[in-house]
This record gives C-alpha cells, sequence and structure tokens, in this order.
C-alpha cells in the first residue's frame, strides 16, 4: 500500500475503496456484560438485523476483522486481555464502546475492580451511551462509523490521525 | 487445578478402560485447554482450564472474577433506593427478579407492607422477567449443540416480552421499578390486554421451540445421558432452580418458601412445580420449557385478579432503615437468589450479602466436567445455564 501511505491514490479510486471498506464490516463482538444482550438482538433478531448495513456479525478471530464492539463492563482483570485482541486486529481497525461501563465505567464509576473506560486501554471511535443502549443506538453508531469511513483519508489514518470520537446522542 | 476425588478417580478409570486398546495402539499426551475468558459459548466471560487426555477432560478448573464488579462493597455506599438501581444488573437477563428480594429484606426491616396491588404486580412483573430470561436460554441451547435458527426466534419473540417490561416499568432491560413499600407506578391503560396477546405468542414460541429442538434427533443424541447430576450431589453442590428440578428434588422457593411480609403471592395462583428424574442436560431443558410455560399461566391470572387499590403504602420520604439483620429468598430464573442484609440504622446498609443462584449452580462444574469428552463441555455449561453477573457479582 506504498501509493496510500504516500497519499498518492487518486480521489475517485479512494471514494471507491472507502465504499467498498465501509460495507464489508466485520464486526468482532466482545461482549462482556449485560449491554451483550443487547448487541445481540441487534445482531441475532430479525427486528433490528445488522446485516443490511453491510456489517458481518461473527468472524471466526480477530485477525479477521475491522471492528471491535466492546459491550459491557471492562474490569480490570480482563483489560489486559482486551488489549491483546485488540493489538491482534489488523489495521485499518475501528472501536465501538457501548454503554456507560464501557464509555466510563457507569454505575461502578467507584468499583475497586472494573476499568473506568475501555479508552484507558485503546482508542476508540464511537461512543454508544446508555445503560445499555438499545439495539437502535448501536445502528446508529455504527451508522455513523461507516458514514466516516466513506469521507476518510487513508494517508491521514495510515500516519495515526484517528480524529475526534464520534458520539452517539 | 482442582483434585480428583476418589469416586471421580474410579470413574475416570472406568471410562479408560474401555479405551485401553485405543490407547494401546495410539499413545495420547495430557494437554491443557484454555476455554475462554472470551468465547461464545460461556455467556460472557467464564474461563475454563481443562487438562485433557485426548479427547477426554480429566480434570476442569472454572477461573471466575473476569466480570466481578463489586455489588457488596459498592452497596456499603449507595442509599437504599440506591442499591436497587445496581443490583438490578447482576442477571441481566430478569432484572427485576433481583430488585424483589432486597426489596423484601429492606421492607422486613422496615416492618412495611406493600398494598396487595403492589404485591400482585411485583409478581406479575417477576414472572415476566423469568420468561424473558429463560427463553433465551431455549433458543441458547440450540446453539450450543449446533442449530442456529432456534436463537433467532428467541431474540425475535422476547421482543414482546420485553416491549410489555417497557411499557409498564419504562426499561427494557433495567427497570429499576420496585420500592420500598410498593411499586414506582401503576400499570398503564390497556396493558393488561396487551400482555394477554404478548403471553399468548409466548406459548406459541414455546410449541414451536419444542417441535423444532427437542425432538430434534441429533439435540437428543447431544443431551440424554450426557452430563448426569444425581440429587443428592447437587444438593450437597447447592444446586437451585431447573437444575435441580432436572435432577428429580421437588424443591421450589414458590412454592416452599416462607413468604414474609407482603411476599410475592404465588401461592394463591393455580400452577404446578415440573421435575425430571433424568438428571441429564435434556432434562434441564424440558423443566425450563415447562418453567415458561407454567410463567405464562400464572401471568393469565395474575392479570385476572388484580386487585384494585393504591400500589404504595406509607414510607418516610428519606428512608432509613432501623438496625437489625434480615435474609429473604425467592426463586429467580435462574435458581434461589437471597439477600442477607444488615442495617445499624442508617441511610446506607452495613453489609449486604448476594446468594446468587449461578455461583453455586457453576460449583458443580470440576465434579460434572470430570470423564467427559470435549464437545460435551460447551453443551454441559449451557444446560446449566449461568450468567457471568450472576457468578461474579
Amino acid at each position: 500500500m506504498g501509493l496510500v501511505e504516500a497519499g498518492k491514490v487518486p480521489k475517485p479510486l479512494t471514494s471507491l475503496l472507502n465504499m467498498s471498506r465501509k460495507y464489508s464490516l466485520w464486526a468482532y463482538q466482545w461482549g462482556l456484560a449485560c449491554c451483550a444482550i443487547e448487541m445481540g438482538a441487534a445482531f441475532g433478531s430479525p427486528r433490528y438485523d445488522v446485516m443490511r448495513l453491510g456489517v458481518i456479525p461473527l468472524p471466526a478471530s480477530p485477525r479477521q476483522s475491522d471492528l471491535l464492539i466492546v459491550s459491557g463492563t471492562v474490569t480490570d482483570k480482563m483489560a489486559p486481555a482486551v488489549r491483546r485482541l485488540y493489538e491482534q486486529i489488523p489495521e485499518p481497525k475501528y472501536v465501538i464502546s457501548m454503554g456507560s461501563c464501557a464509555n466510563c465505567g457507569g454505575p461502578y464509576w467507584d468499583s475497586y475492580s472494573v476499568t473506568k473506560g475501555v479508552d484507558q486501554i485503546i482508542p476508540v471511535d464511537v461512543y454508544v451511551p446508555g445503560c445499555p443502549p438499545r439495539p437502535e443506538a448501536l445502528l446508529e453508531g455504527i451508522v455513523l462509523l461507516q458514514e466516516r469511513i466513506q469521507n476518510e483519508d487513508m494517508a491521514e489514518r495510515w500516519r495515526g490521525d484517528r480524529g475526534d470520537p464520534i458520539v452517539v446522542n | 487445578m482442582t483434585t480428583v476425588t476418589n469416586r471421580e478417580q474410579l470413574k475416570y478409570i472406568s471410562a479408560q478402560a474401555a479405551d485401553a486398546r485405543v490407547n494401546l495402539e495410539i499413545e495420547t499426551e495430557g494437554m491443557t485447554l484454555n476455554i475462554g475468558p472470551q468465547h461464545p459459548a460461556t455467556h460472557g466471560t467464564l474461563r475454563i482450564v481443562a487438562k485433557l487426555d485426548g479427547e477426554q477432560v480429566i480434570a476442569a478448573d472454572p477461573v471466575m472474577g473476569y466480570m466481578h464488579r463489586g455489588y457488596e462493597k459498592l452497596s456499603e455506599v449507595r442509599t437504599y433506593p440506591q442499591v436497587t438501581t445496581l443490583i438490578n444488573r447482576i442477571d441481566w437477563l430478569g432484572s427485576f427478579a433481583n430488585e424483589v428480594p432486597f426489596i423484601l429484606a429492606a421492607e422486613q426491616l422496615m416492618e412495611v407492607e406493600a398494598p396487595p396491588r403492589a404485591q400482585w404486580i411485583r409478581t406479575l412483573l417477576f414472572e415476566m422477567s423469568r420468561i424473558a430470561n429463560v427463553v433465551l436460554f431455549l433458543g441458547d441451547m440450540a446453539v450450543q449443540v449446533g442449530a442456529v435458527t432456534p436463537v433467532f426466534f428467541a431474540f425475535r419473540d422476547r421482543e414482546h416480552v420485553l416491549n410489555q417490561i417497557e411499557a409498564a416499568t419504562g426499561g427494557r432491560f433495567h427497570p429499576n421499578f420496585d420500592r420500598i413499600g410498593g411499586l414506582k407506578d401503576d400499570l398503564p391503560r390497556g396493558w393488561i390486554v396487551e400482555t394477554k396477546q404478548a403471553m399468548k405468542k409466548m406459548r406459541a414460541f414455546c410449541d414451536e421451540i419444542e417441535d423444532l429442538v427437542m425432538g430434534n434427533e441429533i439435540f437428543q443424541a447431544r443431551t440424554r445421558g450426557i452430563g448426569v447430576v444425581p440429587a443428592d450431589i447437587g444438593l450437597s453442590y447447592g444446586l437451585s432452580g431447573a437444575n435441580i428440578r432436572g435432577s428429580g428434588v421437588d424443591w421450589d422457593v414458590r412454592r416452599d418458601g416462607t413468604t414474609g411480609l407482603g411476599g410475592l403471592v404465588h401461592k394463591e395462583l393455580d400452577w404446578r412445580v415440573w421435575t425430571h428424574p433424568d438428571g441429564d442436560s435434556f432434562s434441564r431443558f424440558w423443566v425450563r420449557l415447562q418453567e415458561v410455560r407454567e410463567s405464562t399461566k400464572m401471568i393469565d391470572q395474575l392479570l385476572d385478579g388484580i386487585p384494585s387499590g393504591s400500589i404504595m403504602a406509607k414510607v418516610p420520604r428519606i428512608i432509613k432503615v432501623p438496625a437489625g439483620e434480615a435474609f429473604v429468598e425467592t426463586e429467580n430464573p435462574l435458581g434461589v437468589m437471597g439477600y442477607y442484609v444488615v442495617s445499624k440504622g442508617g441511610l446506607a446498609p452495613f453489609r449486604v450479602k448476594i446468594r446468587s443462584a449461578s455461583f453455586n449452580n457453576m460449583s458443580i462444574t470440576p465434579w460434572l466436567l470430570t470423564g467427559v469428552y470435549v464437545p460435551d463441555i460447551i453443551t454441559i455449561l449451557g444446560s446449566l445455564y449461568f450468567i457471568l453477573g450472576d457468578i461474579d457479582r
């Protein structure tokens, strides 16, 4: 990808590339707590059905995925595993933090065993607030992320410029 | 690693003797298999370290604590109404059922009795959260043996119950609806008719699952005679709920427990406790399916019989619980859940001990998994049906 790194890809090609990336997001689901059930409802139930957005749930391993959805409470015991699996995802990768616990610790803000926000260990692209967020809120987070991917300059992404995180509201 | 007791050793040796001829030809080496902490079959973040000999498990050790959020300690720095918000999230599938025993314990200490209407609506929501919880198990158990469709049906039909819970309480998942002395609100208009229709749909779902899963030959081969828990062993490990009723023990706190001051009204309803003599994975599935049906029947009776009146007893605005101790247990979707609340007369409890069902149900796994084959680990764990928040708290 030498051309991309140098920022020399012509614009129509970038747009085409981004469009194909946007509609084939393989989502690695990190279901941890209550939010995992709402994520399951968004991914597994016919009422919400995430596949129509071009997101493919259940990749066999993080090495095949583009998008990490951390849903639920990250505890200090779990944090090293989250970090390790994040590092196994190939670039370019995106992270959605779902629910209050993953955003900031949520109702366990004063607990001795809970990590106060997954952004302390991995960079986050989209924050979905709620305890737990409705499946619709997660879908909106995914749609907003797709918009960002469409307008993304690949060269900047490669240089490590992730942009400000998106907050669903 | 857990030490293997004599009884397990004998079981293991007899299994080995059957395979002796094969083992002579192909020598197998021991290996350690790590399942989890992130594995679809573990319902979250359970980790199991299994020592294997070929395909057979010699010893299995559950590693817990990946979801430990410190409820008992946090309860000491929250006021009583705030604790309700917190404990909603212990068993996240049947949230309302978590609130009830704690509120009952606090009511016992304050010597407040909820008015009859509140008691009936409590029981109603209690049983609805049981349906919301167990329906997902019925779909999920099929996933553990390789059938994916039933879980989509479960997610689809679970929405009918969640809609009703949301209409009544305002929360899809975590209602936070129970108050000391009653309930937050009365039921909305038209709710009773809609709930009756939803219950009809849930009964149809049960029939569908029975047709789709229980008669299936693969499902029967994977669950019948697998993971057998004898009644005495189950009781000594403290199993409760459908897990022990699946072993033929006729015990249900809803029927046999003591209802304290203003408890739940199950004893006024016409229903029965289902048991199954086999004690294997299949019987646990069967008992849970019957319980969902029984719950829908209970809800129909509750809807017909809700008494009129107020939904809140007279309680002071700022809740101070007098000094004392109380223990209340109820039959939650996963088994018996109890709260031991110690008060020193302040705004917050002095100590809360939570007896959650899944922790005890989980504790049998080292015994149960010894001697089974690797694919059966998944079906046995699935049929024991635990929720990680309920184990680690």
